[in-house]
């Protein structure tokens, strides 16, 4: 399947995997931001095939794992109410909050339901003016357009009975907090592509500049992984720390500018608390004073929500790239997809889940085909 | 050790409700199975969790199953609620190795469901067991108050004749044997799933609902080394494997480039975040056979129209008991785990 398959050429693949072997020489520690890119590396086992002084550690960019808690509970609060159409993203559904998620709210008799884009959740709003719909609006700059589009939207038609849950998060500050943390191991980071689509690659430019660290904007799969690994090493090797673009079939350095002004129109830059590692400055988007009137917080009046995470989790240090999932006691015992003590384990992008998924077997596997 | 009992799952008892997800094939059907329904029927027959009974009763042995479609739209490319509740049961019986012989069929039907509607799907429902050699024999019919149902239910019960010293189960399959699989995957699941939310493509993705009876026929012919039959529905080739993996007490090594996906079931799941060995069929079925037989089955289900894409998709092993892993196209290995519940869409 073309823009597919050449990105999972054996052959090109084991090309890149030469030149990597052949450049480093070394010891790296890269950092590949987004949850997707984490999900691919683990689905192909790219770890596998780099030499072993290049060490992977992954990056807090899973949008649903670090969703705070507080808004998880907020969103069960709000979708177990009789009058409420809650709409969501497929995998926020299973994510656990304080006491329920929001597929046991749906077992219950709520009515959730499960969009492919926040326009569905418009729609909604528009052919049932009895029911209040919220869209529970969360992810990184890569959903943060569609989701203003859909309260721009909503404003434009009239609709008084749609608002989103807001908790957008901004990978940048997260970068930022993990160069500026004293343990920070972290040489080189894997930009997110998608990402990286929307608002370009320029505030990456000025993070590599000023902590002197390489950057590369990659895409998803795992030739474009294998080429940004082989460009950050280059780089490394060579002592050069740039920002540099592998994934140009779709990222420009300025990015998509239609989709950064409406969501400089309809959402602010905001502090944001992160599941698994803490408030963030300056880290999220809300809705701009003049939305009041869509935000699901302010009309459900819901800011003193109680919560509570479990202890043992070891998450911040794994969404910080100094421990990997492995390394945790609970990791595949108490803590399982099925019943998730922290962030990373509950959705599959999340790097526990990623691992758990794809990599726990640790038994030689030699009957060959 | 079964690949259930090494994921450490949350007993039943600790869910105070049914979710959804514990009817999507994956683990929690299995823990549905395990905690609530074993326990309350323990018998031999039953313990070998086949995909129908296999029963002696006076001098004949005696397929029996049964199998409810609550399919949503009713109709769909390729199908409909009708042909599928034959097509389903006539592959379970299959699997055992039966010739499907007679069906009951019992409406759950939503009160205001228009008469064309029903007329269609009882239409197709015939039609589709007359093509396969079945008669309905007896059958059921009630009406739930609006908003109970989904428009209509149905369940059919099945039984098939297996002939004499065949003996197919998902605990037989033994190291070394060879994994068939008999066309291309996730037809049925992304066909449903692109008439339930409205995505097109440029060429329709069809389901694959069709029944199975004459090709395991053709295939049995061929060989008596075929150690298992399954057909993978809901959960997808994955769930089968694991179940099979479990029951069988072995391993599974597969090649992720030799497995079929249409490029337009690839682009749909590539488009929402879902992978294919998750994606449910209703025409696929998955073979074990003793290897030295492999290529000549494979070249007899390629004879079958419903064969025409028939390959090896992977072998059994013994190094990992209860363990499906996969050769990936890059030479690598990975899990193919069986899924908690149903498949999520991805945010991006």
């Amino acid at each position: 399947m073309r823009y597919i398959d050449e990105y999972r050429d054996p052959k090109i693949a084991q090309a890149l995997v030469d030149k990597i072997s052949s450049t480093v020489s070394r010891p790296w520690v890269l950092m590949e931001i987004c949850g997707g890119q984490t999900h691919t590396l683990m689905r192909y086992g790219i770890d596998e095939l780099i030499p072993r002084h290049v060490e992977l550690v992954h990056g807090p960019g899973c949008p649903v794992c670090v969703t705070p808690i507080e808004i998880v509970d907020k969103a069960v609060e709000i979708a177990s109410r009789p009058d409420v159409t809650f709409v969501s993203y497929g995998d926020m559904l299973r994510v656990p909050g304080t006491k329920s998620d929001l597929l046991h709210v749906k077992a219950q008799g709520g009515d959730v339901r499960i969009a492919y884009s926040p326009m569905e959740a418009v729609k909604i709003a528009r052919n049932n003016p009895s029911r209040k719909v919220v869209f529970f609006a969360i992810g990184f700059e890569t959903t943060a357009p569609a989701n203003a589009m859909a309260v721009w939207k909503a404003r434009e038609e009239g609709l008084t009975n749609f608002s989103e849950l807001v908790s957008h998060v901004l990978v940048p500050p997260a970068i930022r907090l993990l160069l500026n943390s004293p343990d920070n191991r972290v040489q080189g980071f894997i930009a997110p592509g998608h990402v990286c689509t929307v608002m370009g690659y320029w505030e990456y430019k000025l993070l590599a500049d000023e902590f002197h660290v390489p950057m590369v904007v990659g895409g998803f799969e795992p030739v474009d992984l294998l080429e940004a690994i082989w460009m950050l090493v280059a780089q490394l090797e060579q002592g050069r720390a740039e920002v540099e673009n592998q994934y140009v079939r779709s990222v420009t350095y300025v990015g998509n500018q239609p989709a950064q002004r409406i969501m400089e129109q309809v959402f602010e830059v905001a502090d944001r608390k992160w599941r698994g590692i803490g408030k963030i400055p300056a880290s999220g988007l809300r809705l701009r004073p003049e939305f009041a009137a869509y935000d699901a917080e302010k009309i459900f009046g819901l800011d003193n929500v109680e919560t509570e995470e479990p202890a043992e989790c070891i998450s911040a240090q794994v969404l910080k790239g100094l421990k990997k999932p492995v390394d945790c006691p609970a990791f595949g015992s108490t803590c399982t997809p099925e019943h998730p003590l922290g962030a990373p384990m509950v959705s599959a992008e999340g790097a526990c889940a990623a691992y758990h998924q794809y990599r726990r077997h640790t038994s030689s596997l030699a009957c060959p085909l | 050790m079964s690949v259930l009992t090494l994921n450490c799952p949350v007993p039943v008892a600790a869910r105070d409700q049914v979710m959804l997800g514990h009817g999507s094939g994956g683990k929690l059907s299995a823990e549905l199975m395990r905690e609530i329904f074993l326990p309350a029927f323990t018998n031999e027959t039953l313990a070998r969790m086949d995909d129908q009974a296999v029963l002696r009763i006076g001098g004949s042995r005696i397929a029996f199953t049964t199998d409810s479609f609550v399919v949503k739209p009713l109709f769909f490319p390729g199908g409909d609620i009708g042909s599928l509740a034959v097509h389903g049961t006539v592959n379970d019986l299959a699997m055992g190795g039966a010739k499907p012989l007679f069906l009951s069929v019992a409406f759950i039907i939503e009160e205001g469901l228009s008469m064309e509607i029903l007329q269609r799907v009882v239409a197709s429902l015939g039609r589709a067991a007359e093509a396969c050699g079945v008669q309905v024999v007896t059958g059921d019919t009630k009406v739930v108050d609006k908003g109970s149902g989904d428009g209509v239910f149905i369940n059919t019960t099945g039984l098939g004749l297996v002939p004499d010293g065949l003996f197919l189960s998902a605990s037989q399959a033994r190291a070394g044997d060879a994994i068939i699989l008999s066309g291309s995957i996730g037809d049925h699941g992304i066909a449903i799933l692109a008439e339930r939310e409205g995505i097109e493509f440029e060429s329709p993705v069809v389901s694959d609902s069709a029944p199975l009876h004459e090709l395991v026929d053709d295939m049995l012919r061929a060989t008596p080394a075929i150690r298992c039959l399954r057909d993978p529905t809901r959960g997808g080739v994955s769930s089968s494997l694991n179940e099979i993996a479990a029951q069988s007490h072995v391993g599974m090594l597969l090649d992720e480039a030799s497995i079929p996906v249409r490029d337009e079931v690839r682009g749909a799941c590539e488009m929402l975040g879902l992978d294919p060995l998750y994606v449910a069929n209703e025409g696929k079925l998955l073979a074990i056979v003793d290897s030295s037989d492999a290529d000549r089955l494979v070249a007899v289900m390629q004879a079958h129209p419903l064969g025409r894409d028939a390959r090896r998709i992977g072998t059994v092993n013994k190094s990992d008991p209860g363990w499906v892993t996969m050769r990936t196209v890059l030479g690598t290995t990975r899990i193919v785990d069986m899924l908690s519940g149903d498949q999520l869409p991805r945010i991006c």
